[in-house]
């Protein structure tokens, strides 16, 4: 989000914010995860992604949501999955996509860029890249992506730079390990052109498992707050921020969670979630394929009506942070066991970690689905009927690096 | 995000000929309209549906004032749209044009 154009004295009734909170006809963008396969097995993957799962949407299927997408103005698309450029299909739907009016912007590890693909992306003004890096070093990085994972991503970098391709994004999810980093990812943006963008470690897909130990302190949580805020613009956020806005001045952005007012997610078998750190049951607002279609799922889903009517703040309504936290991420409670209407884990007033300590042992929920590498089945549903395909020739393949968070 | 306010504000050429940038589209909403730069990859909103409105008339008209005048913008609240006008300038969904 940039630029709020407006005169200094708007219509009277309701805010911008209002209208948004209120959800939109059509997203303004949206995650599309296109593959749950990957040549990388980050600790942190918010899809739990591995292997391909057999039902992903086809080519064909794939290209009808785009033009469902293009109808309805839906500006650009952020495509992540898995890794989605191993699926054949991907430069084929990225040059479809681009010419029926949907700018594409995609996640990933950087495995499959060369000198070429570069050259490719640098031509288009539609294609915008991120490559994933989660520390400024190998030693960092590679603990959470795996062995290798630094130097390929660098080494995508390289290529986008020397083919010309100005201002494309270095993703970093903040981790305990890499917030003393933040200088030095900048320092590496910088060096290739690029722009630095750090987002929040969400609770999601494989990070249920490791949340507890990456995710920032609170000395850490108040650091990046003041390192983001001193950079205004400059460095994106993807407005995931906006639970430390209790901190002081809001980070550029909107500030607001969009999950199913603005934003949602398609993930690979044509599932739609409110958002992509929500890949659980409880935000799947239907399936695209047996549902009417996309627009139709955005439109008559009940759990987005439910997402997009006033919500009362619950335990945090007294609280004087409310009006600029919001209660923070839905998602970030969720998969922590905290209840919806409570504080956020990440509370600045340390009321999240409060309440971490009282939650009921036991009881936080797993991700739906998990196409880990390595595991057998969803831990809450085994022997489900979309288990992902173990003879998938990228089953087990070795490590290189995934998109992990965006 | 670039909210627009006095802070920022430079003066605007009210009389001058404007367009909207070949690479920006504009979406309709209820509360005005998003704007997006394809080229940018910047996501504008437009407040305020008579904004849209002289954004879309900016082509036809001689001068951006004329486009404000014939979207029923009165003389009072010119500075107010001008000002508007000069952030989408300064966020580029907005160029000058040669007169027609």
């Amino acid at each position: 989000m940039t630029a709020i154009a407006a005169p200094a004295h708007p219509a009277p009734g309701r805010t911008l914010i209002g209208y948004l909170e209120a959800g939109l006809d059509a997203p303004i963008c949206l995650t599309w995860e296109l593959t749950y396969a990957c040549n990388l097995a980050c600790t942190h993957c918010l899809s739990s992604s591995g292997r391909r799962d057999p039902h992903e949407l086809k080519t064909s299927e794939c290209e009808a949501v785009i033009d469902e997408l293009q109808r309805h103005k839906v500006f650009y698309v952020n495509i992540g999955g898995g890794e989605a450029t191993v699926r054949p299909d991907f430069w084929h739907l990225l040059d479809y996509a681009t010419s029926h009016d949907v700018g594409v912007k995609f996640s990933t590890n950087g495995s499959r860029i060369t000198a070429a693909i570069a050259a490719r992306l640098a031509a288009s003004n539609y294609v915008d890249v991120q490559i994933s890096l989660d520390g400024a070093d190998a030693v960092v990085n590679d603990a959470i992506r795996g062995p290798g994972s630094y130097d390929t991503a660098l080494a995508a970098m390289r290529y986008l730079s020397d083919a010309g391709f100005r201002g494309f994004k270095v993703s970093v999810v903040a981790t305990r390990h890499n917030i003393d980093q933040l200088d030095e990812f900048k320092a590496i943006a910088d060096r290739f052109d690029a722009q630095l963008r750090i987002t929040r470690l969400r609770p999601s897909g494989r990070a249920v498992d490791v949340w507890d130990q990456l995710h920032p302190t609170s000395a850490q949580q108040r650091q990046l707050y003041a390192w983001l805020l001193a950079r205004g613009e400059e460095v994106l956020t993807g407005d995931s921020f906006f639970h430390l806005a209790g901190f002081g001045a809001g980070l550029p952005g909107l500030n607001l969670c969009g999950a199913g007012r603005v934003v949602c997610l398609i993930d690979p078998v044509g599932d739609v979630y409110a958002c992509p750190f929500a890949i659980h049951e409880r935000f799947r607002a239907g399936n695209l394929r047996h549902d009417g279609g996309f627009i139709h799922v955005w439109r008559e889903s009940e759990l987005f009506r439910q997402l997009r009517s006033p919500r009362s703040g619950g335990a945090c309504a007294t609280c004087f942070q409310f009006d600029a936290c919001r209660g923070g991420c839905p998602a970030a409670k969720f998969f922590t066991g905290l209840p919806l209407d409570g504080p956020d884990p990440e509370c600045v007033r340390g009321l999240g970690e409060q309440a971490l300590v009282a939650r009921e042992p036991g009881g936080r929920p797993r991700p739906s689905q998990d196409h880990s590498h390595g595991r057998s089945a969803t831990p809450d549903s085994p022997g489900d009927a979309r288990r992902p395909c173990d003879a998938h020739p990228l089953s087990g393949a070795p490590s290189a690096a995934s998109a992990g968070q965006r | 995000m670039a909210v627009a306010g006095p802070a920022g504000d430079h003066a605007f050429d009210l009389d001058h000929a404007w367009d909207l940038s070949r690479t920006v589209v504009l979406r309709p909403e209820r509360f005005g309209a998003l704007a997006y730069d394809f080229r940018s990859r910047r996501l504008s909103m437009l407040k305020d549906p008579r904004l849209v409105e002289v954004v879309r008339r900016l082509a036809e008209c001689a001068s951006a004032r004329e486009a404000c005048l014939a979207a029923g913008v009165d003389d009072g609240r010119l500075p107010s749209f001008a000002r508007a006008l000069a952030a989408l300038e300064r966020s580029g969904m907005i160029h000058e044009r040669a007169p027609s």
